[in-house]
């Protein structure tokens, strides 16, 4: 009998540590008939992982390593007057975003990771600026995480704005993954709302809450390093990385618990559980998880004429598996995914740009066009 | 008297012995070292090459008995330092990838370098120090 129990509970444990996890129901296939290739259109790059277009057609492009690069009539020019950027394992140069009244206020909005502020190391900053001979001037830090530390791990970060002029950027975990997410009156593991001062809007959900960082506009994140205004209904999509499995899009929503990391389809990267459910009251089910994960980067929603195959798709960069991936929604529901362009690198960011193509920056190598196959 | 004496022995026989213990410890500079790597490969490698090493197959290669780990040393210090760019061969296999400069200080390297190959089957008796690292150019 004795003996039984034992066998029980080694197999209990067995059974515990290695924590079974269900894959995506649906599968990333391969493109049955792809009407379009890629063009490179700007080389040389390690680490493009944010970019913006000018008006004059002219880009903007961040580099993890702290370079902002202009890239106007074929020619690369680094731009001066950066901040000090603290750059250790996933932090860095991170996005850039232009106001959307850009040409009448000039202003353009970029996240890094500092080393600014108390303590040792560093954390995410929101900084605006206005370019002018190449430099950036007028610079203003609107938000600064804390506290600092010497982790190297989620520092997000991806900027928007929405239809209302407020602007949303995110924070990953930044490694404290039982501290930071569930805490409100913690940064880190969050989405944050501005209005485009850097002033907190009054109707943010924990204006009123005591000791909160008001800026938080939801909560429960692990590190989205993707974020898009839908184009058809103006709502804020993000991506962001599980541990292993669990990657998610989420449809923010004000105040809402995105459930991390209490809630997940992934398990450690040992193999082992950190939680054993993946729904409850109170927290939000994502809209799509990734089981296996792909490292999800970047993401944009196809509303180009020029790519009328794709119209209301979700475009996702795959770090981890170097491809950019498609997903056809119906009804908010992922019902068929393709692999494209295959083994094209580490896809960092997509977007949509203002003339309407479809641009990829991969790690490594550049920035993509997604053009008609001739 | 005799008493005393015995006791005395005895008692700064153990302090000898303790403190020789304590020293060892303190003082073996390889095996603190992989202390200290084993918290920078949890923050900076471990969700690619993953808590064993094994690295993901075609996409990160592996650190677990890694033939070009173990023959490359100067080549693995300067891509922990600088970053690893382009096709390596891994235990016959090809890996083309990016790892981004990770900004680990070189006593950093030193250490997550004497992580990884003291462990999984690795073994490097000849420890990796700050100044090796710092020698190592682009």
């Amino acid at each position: 009998m004795k003996q039984i129990h034992s066998l029980l509970a080694i197999l209990l444990i067995t059974v515990s540590a290695c924590a079974q996890q269900t894959e995506s129901e649906v599968k990333a296939e391969e493109p049955v008939a792809l009407n379009y290739t890629t063009e490179l259109v700007v080389s040389d790059l390690n680490i493009p992982w944010g970019m913006t277009f000018l008006p004059d057609g002219s880009m903007l492009i961040t580099e993890k390593s702290g370079d902002l690069i202009l890239f106007k009539n074929g020619k690369k020019t680094t731009i001066g007057g950066v901040p000090d950027i603290y750059v250790r394992g996933q932090g860095g140069f991170l996005d850039i975003e232009l106001h959307p009244d850009y040409k009448n206020n000039a202003w353009i909005y970029m996240t890094h990771a500092s080393a600014e502020g108390e303590g040792e190391g560093g954390n995410t900053a929101l900084i605006r600026a206005k370019l002018n001979d190449n430099t950036l001037v007028e610079l203003e830090q609107l938000y600064k995480a804390g506290p600092n530390t010497k982790k190297g791990q989620h520092f997000g970060s991806r900027i928007e704005f929405d239809n209302d002029g407020y602007l949303y950027f995110s924070i990953g975990d930044r490694g404290n993954r039982d501290e930071n997410p569930q805490d409100i009156t913690r940064d880190c593991g969050k989405i944050y709302r501005l209005n485009d001062d850097g002033s907190i809007p009054s109707d943010n959900p924990f204006v009123n809450t005591e000791n909160a960082k008001t800026a938080i506009f939801s909560f429960g994140h692990r590190n989205p390093q993707g974020m898009a205004k839908n184009p058809f209904t103006g709502a804020i999509w993000v991506n962001e990385h599980g541990p292993q499995g669990g990657d998610e899009i989420n449809i923010i929503e004000k105040g809402k618990n995105f459930g991390w990391p209490v809630i997940s389809y992934g398990i450690n990267y040992s193999g082992t559980s950190f939680t054993d459910i993946t729904e409850k009251e109170g927290m939000e089910q994502p809209l799509f998880y990734w089981v296996p994960s792909i490292a999800p980067s970047g993401m944009a929603i196809v509303s180009s004429e020029k790519y009328p195959d794709w119209e209301g798709n979700v475009l996702v960069g795959s770090l981890k598996f170097k491809y950019l991936e498609r997903l056809i929604l119906e009804n908010n529901k992922v019902v068929k995914r393709e692999k494209l362009f295959e083994d094209i690198g580490r896809v960092r960011n997509v977007i949509q740009a203002p003339d309407g193509y479809i641009y990829v920056a991969v790690e490594g190598k550049g920035i993509y066009k997604i053009i008609l196959k001739e | 008297m005799k008493l005393i004496i015995i006791s005395l022995i005895t008692f700064s026989s153990l302090f000898i012995f303790n403190s020789n213990t304590n020293s060892y410890k303190s003082q073996d500079p390889l095996k603190e070292s992989i202390e200290r790597g084993s918290e920078i490969y949890t923050d900076f490698c471990m969700s690619c090459h993953l808590p064993n090493g094994e690295g993901v197959e075609n996409v990160y290669p592996p650190l677990a008995q890694s033939d070009y780990l173990i023959k490359n040393r100067e080549a693995s210090i300067r891509g922990i330092k600088y970053g690893q760019e382009g096709k390596i061969v891994v235990n016959g296999k090809t890996y083309n990838n990016v790892m981004a400069p990770l900004g680990l200080s070189d006593d950093e390297v030193a250490d997550v370098m004497n992580y990884i190959t003291n462990n999984w089957g690795n073994k490097n008796e000849k420890i990796v120090t700050e100044e090796e690292v710092f020698k190592v150019k682009k």
